[in-house]
């Protein structure tokens, strides 16, 4: 039930945007959101659709990963689609009492609709072909310059590591303590709001104390090895940009650079 | 008397996907009142899963559970009232353990019950006795005890639902061997003391032996044999080839026997092997029992 929360949507693979250097993969986001909210007209966003399109193609994530992304923002999605309808002045299409739409809305709604799509699915391309680890290590190295404004970049990406690798078993461990409690006849299903909320407190306080138990341990077998923070430590995987990584960054710059052009060769829809 | 009862009992984790795995397929099962059973079957077996089927944790997926001859998912609304009669305690049950006191968390499951007041202090206090709780603890932190006490308080708060089933899954995992030897003979007691049926899973082949009239062998989602201690045990050559081990003191005599002595080749506990052993040099088996 519980396990079947996936919150880590890491695939593995072995294709060529697996093995991108993480930090290019993350200014190539950067680059992609830019890509989908510069155009102005359907041809631009033609491109940055065509962009994150290949990236899947060549990291071949199957196609219904995107559908599982998007799923969740659907009534984002819905309510900007209708936002745009209604409430963009023009040419009406359609009238009916207050309510109007206009060509102009319509046109609005539809690229916003997509704009949102693409950029849902460009975004999670980053999260299923990078590894939580790496995706942290990539945050940590590009965050780099602000260690010299004393802020902690190293234990915050260390940090982010932790709470990624212990989602799951935090998880299983609720699980076992919701089942052990269920056999003690807790009722975790029915009753009203203030019952229900009730009910949790044999769930809660369970999980708390092994959560302090568990960081305990965990700080201490960190101890164990010496760990000291951040200063002067030194890393086994060290993250090197290779050619391909540049390749793939003129390709991104290129798509940026045809999107604003585009947006001068054809006329803007709002 | 039937108490418990599978048919056909499966159950398959995330079916229907790629990560589909049958944990327990088509197991067919019947307990009698009052019996010891131990359980045994290596790490992924299924015995975890076949044993929170009994008390309506997991649905099966296909298959029925029996208690007392009423199907337990015949009506889904009283599911609850099956975990009052099948008891079920986790491996390392302390971390369930929430109140403020001792007291409290014991009284958990029976205020869950509906009982009265007086019902539930009688309970409680009679539930930490079997597990040899001290009564200075009760209004102490369950937090402040000992690991050992601390499991004791989570089993206490278990057979305080007087549950007429009591399973244990491995209780007496990672405790130190005295406090191993206490809990079980606890569970023992309380076995003798209101003849309810025990279901004990293990991993000590000793402890199974001498605790349990019948043993329950899991392995690979299927049910391989069921029958007394006796029957199993004489099957060692079939435990070790799945990786379980037997008694020690059996796999001495199955040597020794190899080895051309006239020792019983079925002996799988110490007493029985001391007595094997006297009769073998001609002081006779009735010496000491």
């Amino acid at each position: 039930m519980l396990k079947d929360i996936t919150i880590g949507q890491y695939f593995p693979g072995d294709s060529p945007v697996h093995r991108l250097d993480p930090r290019m993969k993350i200014i190539l986001t950067l680059v992609f959101v830019v890509i989908i909210f510069v155009p102005d007209n359907p041809v631009g966003l033609l491109v940055g659709g065509l962009f994150a399109a290949a990236g899947y193609l060549i990291a071949r994530i199957p196609i219904k990963m995107v559908r599982k992304s998007i799923k969740p923002v659907i009534p984002i999605i819905v309510f900007t689609g209708i936002l745009n309808m209604f409430f963009v002045g023009g040419d009406p299409v359609f009238q009916l009492w207050v309510f109007k739409i206009t060509y102009e809305g319509v046109m609005l709604a539809v690229l916003m609709t997509v704009r949102i799509i693409c950029l849902i699915a460009g975004t999670s391309l980053l999260t299923y072909t990078t590894s939580p680890i790496a995706l942290t290590d990539g945050i940590e190295q590009l965050l780099g310059p602000l260690k010299r404004l004393r802020l902690p970049v190293h234990e915050l990406a260390m940090m982010m590591t932790i709470a990624l690798r212990f989602i799951p078993t935090l998880i299983e461990e609720t699980d076992k303590i919701m089942s052990a409690q269920k056999a003690r006849g807790a009722d975790l299903e029915s009753g009203g709001l203030m019952q229900r909320a009730k009910a949790l407190i044999p769930i809660l306080i369970p999980l708390f104390v092994s959560s302090f138990r568990r960081a305990d341990e965990l700080a201490l077998a960190m101890e164990c090895r010496c760990y000291r923070g951040g200063e002067g430590r030194t890393r086994m995987k060290q993250l090197k940009y290779c050619p391909r990584d540049f390749a793939a960054l003129a390709i991104g710059f290129a798509c940026l650079g045809l999107v604003i052009g585009l947006n001068l060769i054809f006329p803007s829809v709002y | 008397m039937v108490v418990i009862e599978t048919k056909q009992l499966s159950y398959v984790y995330s079916e229907g996907t790629p990560f589909e795995k049958t944990a327990i397929d088509k197991i067919d099962l019947s307990i009698e009142k009052g019996e010891f059973v131990g359980v045994i079957g290596h790490t992924g077996s299924g015995k975890s899963t076949l044993i929170q089927h009994l008390n309506g944790l997991l649905k099966p997926t296909s298959g029925s559970v029996f208690v007392n001859g009423r199907d337990i998912w015949a009506e889904p609304s009283k599911i609850r009232k099956v975990r009052f009669e099948v008891g079920l305690v986790f491996q390392y049950p302390e971390y369930q353990l929430f109140e403020e006191t001792v007291w409290k968390d014991i009284a958990f499951g029976p205020g869950n019950m509906g009982l009265s007041e007086g019902e539930i202090a009688e309970r409680v206090g009679e539930a930490a006795r079997f597990v040899g709780l001290d009564p200075s603890s009760m209004e102490k932190s369950p937090f402040e005890l000992s690991g050992g006490q601390k499991r004791r308080v989570a089993i206490a708060g278990v057979l305080a639902m007087r549950p007429e089933v009591l399973i244990l899954d491995e209780p007496t995992a990672g405790l130190d061997p005295m406090g191993r030897d206490q809990i079980l003979g606890e569970i023992a007691g309380y076995h003798r003391a209101t003849g309810s049926t025990i279901l004990l899973v293990s991993h000590s082949m000793e402890d199974i032996a001498r605790y349990a009239a019948k043993v329950m062998v899991i392995n690979d989602a299927k049910l391989f044999d069921y029958g007394t201690v006796d029957e199993v045990f004489s099957r060692t050559g079939e435990l070790s080839a799945m990786g379980l081990s037997t008694p020690q003191i059996s796999d001495i005599f199955r040597r020794l026997y190899q080895m051309g002595y006239a020792v019983d080749p079925h002996v799988y506990t110490v007493g029985a092997a001391k007595n094997d052993l006297l009769r073998l040099i001609g002081k006779g088996a009735a010496a000491d029992a």
